[in-house]
């Protein structure tokens, strides 16, 4: 599905991807994992074609995605923070990147599912955080692509939107997609991810299943397992 | 780019600074034309208003529509669009609601005041079109100085430091140019100077219509060609469109290579 | 009644006895001018009638009517000279007049008028000329109604319209004049009256005062001129209602005065001149009720201007208004109104409450400098311009105008 080779990449003098080489295959969810400054927004950014890599080649369902758009509609993305233009309308806004992308009437299946309905013709400045990311969510799954990207899915949910976002996820990856995540909840990576990636400093330090990790570290649970990766290394 | 623009266009047609920009516009029109009575002098005015005012709004204006959405420009640089379609999308957005503005603002009430029946009609469109020119260039240059600094206060006092530097201090160096100089024969380099500012550019375009018997009052030769035909006016033209192209196209070379 | 009748009658057979009438056409008897001045008593009537008449030299020595019908060519083939009166009391009526002959040592005029009185040169068409009307120390004559038509490319090679030389009492109204040198020139000519004229398209002035004293000229147009119109060392000339317009380049304007004294200048209007007035050594004059607009500069005051006064006179949209080249100053402007004045009345007696400074530090900048005219209104410019008139440094300081009008004059 994507697969990644010797990506470089420097902010100034700051190196923060130091030859990362990575492969995903199709079907399952991944975690992307690290701590902060470890690279995992960077890396997230340029398989979207954000972020322009110094060095390295990315692949998605093996096309290089070097100065191409088309390939995005294959990808489903959700950004970590998102600011709409303040005066639109929800209801615009979706009809927007309908008009942006392609047609589809996913959205009113998810607009049921969050309980968006008395939303729909507040501007968006006006909304709060959590209703924001919620509309962010459905802006995210009504597009039927078979990547799909998730930044920080879970900030600012409440319980409830919570475990619906956790069975629309499951619910994908039973349509056969590939799902890529970063989450600093470790209760939610162990529950929803199949495997996980372990950046450190710029390069992938592990990448395989959380039993793996655990037996690896030999520590009983994921939280520790990490731990012990961070505690180790900065040791 | 054209779906860009329409929704940048939108937003900015909804936002609050649109209509302050256009309701400063209406009132400037209204009491030069209503209260002072007296079009020739109203054109006179604008023109200052206009070379002064139009490329401080436009930076600003495209300053702050860059940072405030950012975020939205990451939730389409996410969508599969062209990285330049949506920077110039973006870009013509702003300009175009300025210049819309621009256009209503003093056109409702010169219209109202009988501009259609009058000698001015000419004055005012060459002040129109000017200052739409000056809002594309100021607007371009605004999205490269935001392009080019993440930093929003940066941002700022670059695109301030930008207006203060074109619209004022550069005349004063010039002219002092020209008067330590002026044993050497002036009158190119004076034309050169006049055609790297875009408000000096603007200031001549309508200098040509205003007082044109005052610029024929000097003698070089290379005036006389440039202020005497229309030369001076097709070439102020062509150099004001090099002024859009040349940041537009950096627009683009710089939102190929922007990291997000 | 009878008494009239036989009174009229009376007149009228000795008009016919002593007044003939002689008739010039290309089959009658006398078939040119030449000939018919020739057999001609005085006080006779020549009628001219249509035809082309090819004949220079023609000299009129006794006084004679001529009158031409349907405007008869009179065609001087380049050969020099063409009508030279030298008689009192001729007068000249509808001829056209063609190739007048240069030289560059004799004036060759269409029609001269050498020392003689009464004359009268009227519905005169001339064209293709050297010198066209050309009044010499004659004085009593009209010339009235006439149109010149030149094509003058060079100054050194072309001559006056109407030149008048050490004549006095002339009156000068309803010609039309363009394309030649001078339109209108007057030198040692007192007294005379120039009324009504049209002047443009002439190379140099549209009028030329030279060392003329006690004129008046009103109501005359002088448009697109090469310099304007030039009054120079003469005397108490009146200047009313006159139109200058249109006169543009680097040493045009619509009016120049130089050595002038004791002039009015009254309810003129200069519009779209490089320089309105360009005032040079020039005293006791007053400037009143004249419109400046959208001129370049509307006055400038080159040095030894004294005791002139500027009275209610619209100053309009001018680049410039006045501009003065020294920082004395002796000349009084009062009740003008100023497009650029950006004063208040708080008392509402249609007169500012902060005077007017007419002189701007710019003015003196381009004075200087004249490739920065380039920066005219930068803001820049206008911000030292307002430092200049918080606190005059370089431009004189009790040049102002301590009432400025609010609403433009009028009269």
């Amino acid at each position: 599905m994507v697969s990644i080779e010797n990506l470089h990449k420097k902010f100034g003098k700051n190196q923060v991807l130091k030859g990362v080489d990575l492969s995903i295959n199709e079907g399952g969810i991944f975690a992307v994992l690290g701590p902060n400054g470890s690279g995992k927004t960077t890396l997230i950014k340029s398989v979207l074609g954000m972020v322009i890599p110094d060095k390295g080649t990315i692949e998605v369902q093996g096309n290089n995605i070097n100065k191409s758009s088309e390939y995005r509609h294959k990808i489903d993305y959700l950004p970590q923070i998102a600011n709409f233009p303040s005066n639109l309308k929800v209801k615009e806004l979706i009809k927007m990147i309908k008009d942006l992308r392609k047609p589809t009437n996913e959205e009113i299946h998810l607009i049921e599912l969050f309980k968006l309905e008395p939303f729909l013709d507040k501007k968006l400045g006006n909304l709060s955080g959590g209703t924001k990311q919620k509309v962010n969510i459905v802006l995210t799954f009504m597009f039927d692509s078979p990547l799909i990207i998730l930044d920080e899915p879970t900030s600012g949910l409440d319980p409830i939107s919570l475990i619906r976002l956790k069975d629309l996820i499951q619910a994908e990856k039973a349509k056969g997609k590939t799902i890529l995540i970063t989450s600093h909840i470790m209760s939610f990576v162990e529950e929803v991810s199949d495997e996980i990636v372990f950046l450190l400093e710029g390069k992938i330090y592990f990448k395989g299943t959380i039993q793996d990790l655990k037996t690896k570290t030999k520590q009983p649970d994921f939280d520790h397992a990490i731990a012990s990766i961070l505690t180790n290394n900065h040791a | 780019m054209l779906k860009i623009l329409k929704y940048s266009f939108y937003d900015l047609m909804r936002s609050r600074w649109s209509y302050v920009y256009f309701a400063f516009y209406l009132l400037l029109g209204v009491v030069l034309l209503f209260l002072n009575n007296d079009l020739s002098k109203a054109v006179i005015t604008l023109m200052n208003v206009i070379i002064v005012l139009v490329p401080l709004i436009g930076t600003i204006f495209g300053v702050m529509y860059y940072y405030n959405s950012k975020e939205f420009t990451e939730l389409l640089l996410a969508q599969p669009l062209k990285r330049p379609s949506i920077f110039l999308g973006q870009y013509l957005g702003v300009a175009l609601s300025l210049s819309m503005s621009l256009i209503l603002g003093l056109g409702i009430p010169f219209v109202f005041y009988g501009l259609f029946k009058s000698g001015a009609i000419w004055d005012f469109s060459l002040l129109l079109i000017t200052g739409v020119f000056l809002t594309l260039i100021f607007t371009a240059l605004a999205f490269n100085i935001a392009l080019s600094n993440e930093n929003k206060i940066k941002g700022f006092g670059y695109a301030i430091l930008l207006w203060l530097l074109l619209a004022i201090i550069y005349d004063g160096v010039f002219l002092m140019t020209l008067i330590l100089f002026e044993d050497y024969p002036l009158d190119k380099l004076s034309l050169v100077g006049t055609m790297l500012n875009p408000i000096d550019l603007s200031r001549t375009l309508i200098l040509l219509k205003l007082d044109i018997s005052a610029l024929l009052g000097y003698t070089g030769a290379v005036f006389k060609q440039f202020f005497g035909t229309n030369f001076g006016l097709i070439v102020s033209f062509s150099v004001l469109v090099v002024w859009v192209m040349l940041p537009v196209w950096r627009i683009v070379f710089k939102s190929k290579k922007k990291d997000f | 009644m009878n008494k009239l009748i036989t009174f009229l009658t009376v007149i009228f057979m000795a008009k016919l006895m002593y007044a003939q009438n002689i008739e010039v056409c290309s089959t009658c008897s006398v078939s040119t001018l030449t000939e018919a001045i020739a057999q001609a008593k005085d006080f006779d009537t020549i009628i001219v009638k249509k035809g082309t008449y090819k004949e220079h030299n023609i000299t009129i020595n006794k006084p004679l009517i001529i009158i031409g019908e349907n405007y008869p060519v009179i065609d001087g083939e380049l050969k020099g000279e063409i009508i030279t009166i030298i008689s009192d009391d001729v007068t000249i009526d509808g001829l056209f007049v063609i190739n007048v002959g240069t030289s560059y040592t004799e004036d060759y005029a269409a029609i001269r008028v050498r020392k003689s009185k009464n004359f009268v040169i009227q519905n005169v068409v001339l064209e293709n000329l050297f010198f066209g009307i050309y009044i010499e120390k004659s004085n009593y004559g009209k010339i009235y109604h006439n149109k010149i038509i030149g094509d003058a490319v060079e100054e050194y090679n072309s001559g006056n319209g109407i030149q008048l030389w050490y004549s006095n009492y002339i009156e000068i109204e309803h010609n039309f004049v363009e394309h030649v040198r001078d339109g209108i020139y007057l030198e040692f000519s007192d007294h005379c009256i120039i009324k009504n004229n049209v002047s443009e398209q002439n190379l140099r002035y549209g009028l030329h005062f030279m060392f003329s004293n006690d004129d008046l000229y009103q109501d005359n147009t002088f448009e697109n001129n090469g310099a304007g119109v030039a009054v120079m060392f003469s005397k108490k000339i009146k200047m009313i209602n006159n139109t200058f317009k249109e006169n543009w380049g680097t040493a045009s304007y619509g009016m120049l005065l130089k050595e002038i004294n004791d002039a009015e200048i009254i309810g003129n209007t200069f519009q779209e001149n490089t320089i309105g007035i360009n005032i040079e050594g020039s005293n006791r004059i007053v400037y009143k009720n004249n419109n400046f607009i959208n001129n370049g500069w509307a006055v400038k005051v080159r040095g030894a201007c004294y005791a002139n006064s500027f009275l209610e006179n619209n100053f309009l949209y001018n680049s410039f208004d006045i501009s003065y080249n020294s920082k004395v100053n002796d000349n009084v402007f009062d009740r003008n109104y100023w497009s650029n004045y950006t004063g208040y009345d708080l008392d509402k007696d249609g007169v500012g409450d902060v005077p007017y400074r007419p002189v701007k530090l710019f003015s003196y900048i381009v004075n200087r400098t004249p490739e920065t005219i380039i920066l005219l209104r930068s803001l820049f410019i206008d911000i030292i311009d307002f430092s200049e008139k918080v606190s005059p440094v370089f431009t004189p300081d009790n040049l102002l105008d301590n009432n400025p009008l609010i609403k433009k004059a009028t009269w």
